[in-house]
């Protein structure tokens, strides 16, 4: 391969947008998550007891996903940084990607208790 | 007559193996109120001390270097705010020609990537192109850039890819073009852009906003760069 600097990928906006959305999703499931455990009993009722509504479970859902979109965006800005080498960096990339996904099947698992 | 201690960075590729720092104490008259008064009074003690300057007023960028640890020009510094001793190296990120002159060709190749000149493809009119009082307030804050490089080598972001990362210099000078009604070709400057790394290297640290000397803000630049790109793609 020949030695050239080579730029112009058009992309970039949308995983910049989507950093600052999830970011806002995570902050308002944060407060939102504070607030709820100051007014529900402690313990492990209370607790049981907020995770058996759907919409928190459906909130949780979405806010890990917000978090492995905004984990992905961050992530792949490390490697482009820092590592050079094409290849090592889109094993990378596809280790990141595989390892994000798997997280997200998993959290499935926890979340709605299958 | 007080005495002021510096120690600055000292390397000629062709007779030193690896940079290295000198110290010097030079006399502070009462004449010698910026930083490079004190340099030229200390490049006729020692003329082997390299820097670059011309102007001596802030205007031309020249004097670009690392004044005790934050990227600055030598002629807008007082020497009375500075602690000693005083640390002068290159500005960091760009290859050493020698002592404290670097090699700009990287900052200004990023320069010229985002064609700093308006585009107007419009048969020009019997008199100037005119703007209305508004729209030239826009380029306020903008336009004043004098490419002195001391915020893009004051971004990590610069330092890690600055052969493909344009810097908060070169993305100021782009939304200059971007914002400027006389230009024609908007579309294409957002496409020359929008990459991962000509544009979006930059994480809002804000390091260009601290060092700039003209007091410019290339982070609010390359903000409204994105917010006409998010306009533009939504």
């Amino acid at each position: 391969m020949v030695n050239r600097i080579v730029v112009g990928a058009h992309y970039g906006l949308r995983d910049w947008l989507a950093q600052r959305v999830t970011a806002v999703v995570m902050l308002a499931y944060t407060l939102a998550l504070v607030l709820f455990l100051l007014v529900m009993p402690s313990g492990f009722a209370g607790w049981k007891a907020l995770f058996a509504c759907t919409w928190v479970r459906l909130l949780t859902q979405v806010t890990v996903l917000a978090l492995l979109l905004h984990a992905w965006v961050g992530v792949r800005d490390i490697w482009m940084d820092y590592v050079k080498p094409v290849g090592v960096r889109l094993t990378l990339h596809v280790l990141t990607i595989l390892w994000l996904v798997s997280c997200l099947i998993y959290s499935v698992k926890v979340v709605w208790g299958l | 007559m007080k005495k002021m201690r510096f120690s600055i960075y000292r390397y000629n590729p062709e007779t030193d193996a690896k940079p290295y720092m000198q110290d010097y104490e030079v006399e502070i008259g009462p004449k010698d109120i910026k930083l490079l008064d004190v340099l030229t009074k200390l490049k006729a003690m020692d003329d082997t001390v390299s820097f670059r300057r011309s102007c001596r007023e802030g205007i031309c960028g020249s004097d670009g270097m690392n004044i005790n640890g934050k990227n600055g020009l030598a002629c807008l510094t007082d020497v009375a705010t500075l602690a000693e001793p005083v640390t002068l190296r290159p500005l960091p990120g760009l290859p050493v020609v020698r002592d404290l002159i670097v090699d700009m060709t990287q900052f200004f190749k990023q320069y010229h990537s985002i064609k700093p000149y308006v585009v107007n493809n419009t048969p020009a009119p019997e008199r100037e192109r005119l703007q209305s009082p508004e729209d030239r307030k826009e380029l306020d804050g903008l336009y004043e850039c004098i490419l002195c490089a001391c915020c893009s080598t004051s971004c990590p972001s610069f330092w890690w890819n600055p052969d493909k990362f344009v810097g908060p210099a070169g993305l100021l000078a782009a939304y200059r073009f971007i914002a400027d009604t006389r230009d024609e070709i908007t579309s294409e400057r957002l496409d020359n852009l929008e990459d991962p790394y000509r544009l979006f290297r930059c994480h809002t640290i804000m390091n260009c906003v601290d060092v700039c000397p003209k007091h410019l803000n290339p982070t609010r630049a390359i903000g409204k760069i994105k917010d006409l790109m998010v306009k533009r793609a939504v």
